[in-house]
């Protein structure tokens, strides 16, 4: 009885909580004049009409070039944080060098760092570079693990590996760069597949940055097209721009979907907030 | 590459450098650290340290992108203090957005993991499906939902009405516009949650076992073993959490429309700084700004911690 009042409980605060996601996605089904004041979840009558509207392009550029400016993004600061942070991870955790603990010092240092300190003189780098309004000054900082929240999570994950397998490594004739590549990395596959996830979903969802960069309709990612609609909101637009906005959703769900596990336990371990 | 190959395969002997006669041990060999470091060292340098000096000598600079900085001294942070009155409303927001958000948040989060801390098949399922809006609120669209939800003849709107409460939309009122980014801030209370959940874990059982031969209650339990053993788990979220809030831009970019409106109700500092900078491009006066807000929130840190003495627990610690 007490069991089930908790489960009851449970599903209570849950449907509260997710509310207005289904409310989201309703939304994107009903016609304009509908979705405003409505708090019925089911539409009068299901349409497509909004989908239909999001894929006849906004502003003259088609949602899948914007899909594809967003993949782009994300997935160059996969590959960049990943490749990056491991190789930094793996020389924080497994390698003695002399100023291995100021440095690591200073890369926890910088995980509390606000941007805002640093986004002027970027800005000002990448404009020098000719950077400005490409996906560089996005994909770039990745390559050379400017998240070093990812270095320490995957730092405390190798860290964690037995040293013995490393001695083993050495009487078989593996240096540092094989015990890396044939012992380490393939052992740190959670916590790489954790770095890959977040990154990809923080990159997704990043805004400031491609606000700041990007500033071609040709070379908006999703969050900035929807964008477009804040400033054009009459109520007659609503259904298509809650329509985008379940497609620009989609991916995080499906991410979320296939590897919550590995989410929620990252976040457990390390304490990485969203 | 070939010198790692060439180490590889000498197995015993040691390599070829002029070492001492030891043979280095595993891992020794700082130049190849180093190499390993590279990519890290360079982006510290290029866009960390490099920037940060440059952002700290513009923020004493007139600048505009396009020109070359000009020095004006302490011109910026006087004008940030002495006549912005837009700077001290940017303020006042952002501080009364982390002073409600951060700590509605950690209750929140603190709350539900209590509630999900018990042994049950379905936990897993709970943890996950709670945490999920900390993933989705950060997006510009669950933002577009709340301005919606909360817009004039809203969701929200149209339930207080029925109730017979008249609020006539909380985003375009001043009064209410902020709360609306803090229930934002509020509904992503998963992440926390599930580092508290890990952090009760940690709690041996026979404590609370202890306390039931006692004779203590729930809330007796809660005040005398939960809340102490989880003190540095409490410490950990408050921190985090705080500098998190101090730097929210998205939620009020998107319910305001880039402007902070109504009246400024919601011109987060970090919107403001924006504004500042990529608008009206005085970038030396924005770098003023994102100085005051790193020395600000360092300030909150280590004041954080100096009070952490007083109230957090570490096992194992002498009590004081």
């Amino acid at each position: 009885m007490k069991r089930l009042l908790w489960h009851v409980l449970c599903v209570a605060l849950l449907a509260a909580l997710l509310y207005p996601v289904a409310w989201l996605v309703a939304a994107s089904f009903k016609p304009a004049n509908e979705i405003l004041s409505s708090l019925a979840l089911l539409p009068r009558k299901a349409l497509l009409g909004n989908y239909g509207e999001v894929f006849r392009g906004m502003a003259g550029v088609s949602v899948w070039r914007f899909l594809g400016n967003s993949l782009l993004v994300s997935v160059g600061s996969v590959i960049g944080n990943v490749a990056s942070c491991a190789l930094a991870a793996y020389a924080f955790s497994w390698m003695r060098f002399r100023l291995r603990g100021p440095l690591f010092a200073f890369m926890i240092a910088t995980i509390m760092l606000p941007i805002h300190v640093l986004l002027i003189p970027q800005f000002t780098i990448f404009q020098r570079l000719d950077l400005v309004d490409t996906v560089w000054p996005l994909i770039l900082p990745k390559l050379l693990a400017t998240d070093a929240f990812f270095i320490f999570l995957i730092v405390q994950f190798m860290r964690g590996l037995p040293k013995e397998l490393g001695d083993a490594a050495r009487i078989d004739g593996c240096g540092p760069v094989r015990t890396f590549a044939h012992v380490v990395l393939p052992l740190s596959r959670p916590a790489l597949v954790t770095t890959a996830i977040f990154t990809f979903i923080w990159s997704w969802n990043d805004f400031l940055s491609q606000l700041i960069y990007l500033n071609t309709p040709e070379n908006y990612t999703l969050p900035l097209a929807l964008r477009l609609f804040i400033d054009q909101t009459s109520e007659t637009s609503y259904g298509a721009m809650m329509a985008m906005s379940v497609l620009t959703l989609l991916p995080i769900a499906l991410f979320f979907f296939a590897f919550q596990r590995l989410l929620v336990e990252g976040v457990a371990t390390t304490g990485l907030s969203g | 590459m070939t010198t790692t190959r060439t180490i590889g395969r000498r197995r015993t002997t040691p390599p070829a450098e002029p070492v001492p006669r030891r043979r280095p041990r595993y891992g020794e060999r700082p130049g190849l650290a180093y190499l390993f470091l590279s990519p890290w060292v360079l982006g510290a340098l290029l866009l960390t340290v490099g920037p940060m000096a440059a952002s700290l000598y513009l923020s004493f600079t007139d600048y505009d992108l396009f020109t070359t900085p000009d020095w004006i001294g302490l011109a910026n942070y006087r004008a940030l203090f002495g006549d912005d009155p837009r700077f001290f409303a940017a303020v006042w927001v952002t501080v009364k957005y982390v002073l409600l958000s951060t700590p509605l948040k950690l209750v929140a989060a603190l709350a539900v993991a209590m509630l999900l801390n018990r042994v049950s098949r379905t936990q897993g399922f709970y943890r996950s499906a709670f945490y999920a809006p900390s993933l989705l609120g950060a997006s510009v669209a669950v933002a577009l939902v709340w301005r919606v939800i909360f817009d004039e003849r809203g969701v929200v709107d149209e339930s207080l009405s029925v109730l017979g409460v008249h609020t006539g939309g909380w985003v375009s009122n001043p009064r209410y516009s902020l709360l609306v980014l803090v229930a934002l801030a509020v509904w992503q209370f998963g992440a926390p949650m599930v580092i508290f959940l890990a952090g009760l874990k940690q709690i041996p059982q026979e404590y609370y076992d202890a306390s039931a031969v006692d004779g203590a209650g729930p809330w007796r339990t809660f005040r005398s073993i939960t809340l102490p053993m989880l003190s540095p788990v409490i410490f950990f979220n408050l921190v985090l959490e705080t500098i998190h809030a101090f730097q929210a831009f998205t939620g009020a970019f998107v319910v305001s429309g880039g402007r902070g409106g109504p009246v400024d109700s919601t011109l987060f500092y970090t919107l403001y700084l924006y504004q500042k900078g990529f608008t009206e491009f005085r970038m030396g006066y924005a770098s003023a700004m994102a100085w005051v807000l790193v020395i600000v929130v360092a300030i909150i840190t280590a004041v954080l911690f100096r009070t952490a003495r007083l109230w957090v627990f570490y096992a194992g610690e002498e009590s004081r």
